[in-house]
């Protein structure tokens, strides 16, 4: 009895001490985040090609050149103090700044910046593609991206690419410049410290990567070496997957900034006069593939027909509301080339001429492979109910997101709801995989989104999207994807929807959070609350 | 005579000592053809799931150099069989694999986030069988009576409200509206980079090591997840023991003991109650065995970093050596719980000895 009593009272202060009120509110020093982190997979700049580990790398290293979050077209060098292309356009020789040092007090040379961009190639991970396909692998890697200087490097290709997308290209997160002295003293079996970078930090950025346990916090620090010190100590990302739960926290003030937050609940938090709701467009494009070995949908007039059995004014009117932007090319909007117009409507007696003129006037039945995140099965069912009224009966197949894709990979499709985003912020990033596909066959090397809807781009076409990517006039350029944007439109397997937009929630006194057009441009280095 | 008695106690001996062996190769075989059998079923789910194993590691984006080397690098173009006799030899050595997505050995994952769910669990169970037998006993005993109605209306509840539903209604209620509780997580964030748990269970730790500040935000951080599953624990001991307890107090042995002049109260508690213990104790493991697996939703709700969380997102991200170790894990606190309801069994019940 009398240990039931001991028990008792421990219990019961226990309880006593949990009830006492609790106080809420961040540290003032520190950025507290509540967001859905479970995607990261690695911190290593080589590898890392998710959202959360992207705005990680974005704040906490520094890339060879960037671009203001508000402006991806002004491009600047960051560790980059200036570069010159030789005349036959081939090399570009860049001289890197003076000065400056990694977290670790090393400092920052060109044999930094060489040895970044060599391990991502030789490592060979998700991101090296966007080097390879200046015709850098890993066999020429030594002889085309070389150190001429303590504050010297040159980058040769294989031909005379554009500059801008070159330039636009070393602004993704695999031309992030690592600590090649650290990077080496953890370095294992010749893997560049890969092993270690994946979980560990050795950068210049403004933060510092001091902490992460998957699926639960990410915190990064200030780095004191960075030569514009951050107002704030510290940014702390909880892993907080229920958005309901985020909403609270914010709402209780134990988050800064909740980022998940979904149509419902912002539009319920927006009376809320301590919380403040802002929006950034992001370069992620929404598209429905209709697989070209589909006989109906192989049919010009079918695909025309389906572009006008979309409501697209109410998809982005409800289901898409803060989330999402009409768009109907395959470039967003923000970045060089796009086009702002929108040729589609619904018009159902438009389709339903279109159709009888494909044989098809009572219509016909297909199905559509539909990831079952939310937005996307609402906006699949939406368009279910407009293709209707068409004849065209849609059978919506939901399915993981992995498993959707796998089929979608495959070619095992008829329809397939998509999200690309762009992997660097050039027109030729959706050009390249919606606008060419030199070989159509089952076993092809290249299998670009195109390839995916086994639709056989024209031979003028492909060699269009080869010239733009090398075109060093920058009027013709973009004339030219205005043309393969109309081109696709015209001709191709793809019915564009709308566009990435971030919505975030943030407490009235946070200010400085500026999202960009990529994850890693989202900037957090002038955050202060 | 001293003789053929000492024979006789010898040879009993001999025969427990025999029915132990046996009881415990018997255990030891079942043990290993459970999860024999559940690393095969696992392994073979993992691998006819419709989903590319590669491209869950290198993404959509990768070339197809890269995508043909990971193929290689994770053994995929080797026959299925092999591919099982890798991964046994490896778990035969304790070489749970690394996850793809933490980056850790599948063991070290493990042992982080299973305390977490351990100490939510156990605290969960404790609620529920400290609240849910007396209630039990009650119902039983007033029979048809408003502490019987109460009863069935906690069970009901229990039953049909989905956890996930209840575990933001009591956020909303203790922690946004009456903030009584803090919100979700282990502990406030001041602590998350300052107080290193060696073991993973915080409150140990932090009674350990006499930090109480610590101890005390735990104890805030997990009573209402605690409190959220020990509910449901107690909707399920409550209605069990009011069905044993009624099936005990129809027995012709409380009828004698009532004739002999018992007390009511001991009666109940003593004698009826100590019966309806053998099959609670059953019950009671299964409903802590259950927790134990990791309670997804409480989990995600109160961003609880535990079994239950890991076990998941491995699924969703097609980790198989992730989602096998869990699994496994799983199998393997059911396999223990099972062994402990048993020695229990045995302790309570003579006539299982």
């Amino acid at each position: 009895m009398k240990k039931f009593q001991l028990f008792a009272s421990v219990a019961g202060l226990a309880l006593a001490a949990s009830l006492a009120p609790v106080l809420a509110d961040t540290p003032a020093d520190t950025l507290v985040i509540g967001q859905q982190i479970d995607d990261i997979i690695t911190l290593d700049p080589a590898q890392v090609f998710e959202f959360s580990a992207s705005e990680a790398i974005g704040n906490s290293y520094e890339r060879i050149i960037n671009y203001p979050p508000k402006d991806p077209t002004q491009l600047y060098g960051e560790v980059a103090e200036s570069w010159t292309v030789s005349d036959d356009g081939k090399t570009i020789t860049f001289k890197i700044r003076d000065g400056k040092k990694f977290a670790s007090g090393n400092p920052l040379t060109a044999e930094d910046v060489v040895f970044s961009l060599q391990r991502a190639i030789i490592l060979n991970q998700e991101p090296a593609f966007i080097i390879n396909q200046f015709g850098i692998s890993a066999d020429n890697v030594k002889d085309t991206i070389k150190q001429t200087g303590p504050l010297e490097f040159t980058f040769t290709m294989d031909q005379s690419y554009a500059p801008t997308f070159v330039l636009n290209c070393l602004t993704s997160t695999v031309a992030a410049v690592v600590d090649k002295k650290v990077a080496l003293e953890h370095e294992k079996d010749g893997d560049f410290g890969h092993e270690w970078l994946k979980t560990n930090y050795a950068g210049s950025g403004a933060y510092k990567i001091t902490q992460w346990k998957a699926n639960e916090v990410l915190i990064l620090e200030r780095n004191d070496n960075y030569a514009e010190p951050t107002p704030l100590k510290r940014v702390m990302y909880r892993h907080i997957k229920e958005i309901s739960a985020q909403r609270m926290m914010l709402e209780k003030g134990d988050l800064d900034i909740a980022r998940n937050l979904d149509a419902t609940a912002l539009d319920a938090i927006s009376s809320n006069k301590d919380i403040t709701i802002e929006t950034g467009p992001k370069s992620a494009v929404y598209y429905l593939g209709l697989n070209q070995k589909n006989a109906t949908l192989a049919k010009p007039e079918v695909r025309e027909a389906m572009k006008y059995l979309i409501d697209y004014d109410a998809i982005e009117a409800t289901l898409i509301k803060h989330r999402g932007k009409k768009l109907q090319y395959f470039l967003p909007q923000g970045m060089m080339g796009a086009l702002d117009d929108a040729p589609y409507s619904l018009d159902v007696d438009k389709a339903k001429g279109l159709l009888e003129k494909a044989g098809l006037k009572d219509g016909f039945e297909v199905s559509m492979d539909t990831s079952n995140a939310p937005t996307t099965m609402n906006v699949a069912q939406a368009i279910q109910q407009t293709f209707d009224k068409g004849g065209v009966k849609l059978v919506i197949i939901p399915g993981d997101s992995k498993q959707t894709l796998t089929k979608y990979r495959a070619r095992q499709h008829d329809i397939y709801i998509g999200r690309w985003g762009a992997d660097y912020q050039d027109p030729q990033t959706n050009a390249s995989t919606f606008a060419i596909n030199v070989d159509n066959s089952d076993d092809a090397t290249d299998k670009p989104l195109a390839w995916r809807n086994a639709w056989a781009v024209p031979d003028e076409m492909n060699k269009l999207t080869k010239a733009s990517s090398l075109e060093r006039d920058g009027a013709k350029r973009l004339e030219m994807y205005h043309q393969l944007q109309k081109g696709v439109n015209a001709e191709g397997p793809f019915i564009f929807l709308y566009q990435d937009i971030e919505a975030w929630a943030s407490r009235a006194g946070v200010k400085g959070f500026i999202v960009g057009p990529s994850t890693e441009s989202n900037n957090l280095k002038k955050v202060t609350k | 005579m001293s003789d053929s008695s000492s024979y006789t106690t010898a040879g009993m001996r001999w025969l427990a000592f025999r029915r132990l062996v046996t009881a415990i190769v018997k255990t030891a075989a079942v043990a290993v053809i459970t999860l024999f059998g559940l690393t095969v079923f696992t392994f073979s789910i993992a691998r006819y799931v419709p989903t590319d194993p590669v491209l869950a590691v290198v993404g959509d984006k990768a070339s197809q150099a890269t995508y043909d080397r990971v193929y290689k690098e994770m053994g995929l173009d080797k026959p299925m069989y092999v591919q099982f006799a890798t991964y046994a030899s490896r778990l035969a050595t304790g070489d749970f694999g690394k996850s793809r997505f933490t980056q850790n050995q599948v063991f070290d994952d493990l042992k982080r986030v299973f305390p977490a769910t351990f100490e939510l669990a156990t605290i969960g169970t404790l609620i529920g069988v400290l609240l849910g037998i007396p209630l039990g006993v009650l119902a039983a005993v007033r029979r048809g009576t408003w502490v019987d109605q109460l009863s069935r209306v906690i069970g009901l509840i229990g039953y049909s409200v989905p956890i996930f539903w209840l575990g933001l209604m009591g956020l909303l209620i203790f922690y946004a509206y009456l903030d009584w509780l803090p919100g979700p997580g282990r502990l406030d964030i001041a602590y998350q980079y300052t107080f290193e748990s060696e073991t993973g269970l915080v409150l140990f730790d932090a009674a350990r090591t006499g930090q109480w500040d610590v101890f005390f935000d735990a104890c805030r951080h997990i009573l209402l997840p605690a409190a959220l599953l020990g509910y449901f624990s107690m909707a399920y001991i409550s209605r069990m023991t009011r069905s044993f307890m009624l099936n005990e107090l129809s027995q012709e042995y409380i009828t004698t003991a009532r004739v002999k002049g018992l007390s009511e109260a001991r009666i109940i508690w003593r004698h009826a109650l100590r019966n309806a213990f053998v099959p609670l104790i059953t019950v009671v493991a299964l409903s802590y065995g259950s927790l134990l697996e990791g309670s997804v939703l409480t989990e995600m709700v109160f961003a609880w970093p535990g079994l239950g969380q890991y076990l998941t997102s491995s699924l969703m991200n097609t980790d198989m050596d992730a989602a096998l170790g869990a699994t496994l894990l799983v199998g393997i606190v059911f396999l223990f719980i099972n062994l402990l309801s048993d020695v229990l069994y045995r302790v309570y019940d003579p006539r299982t000895r």
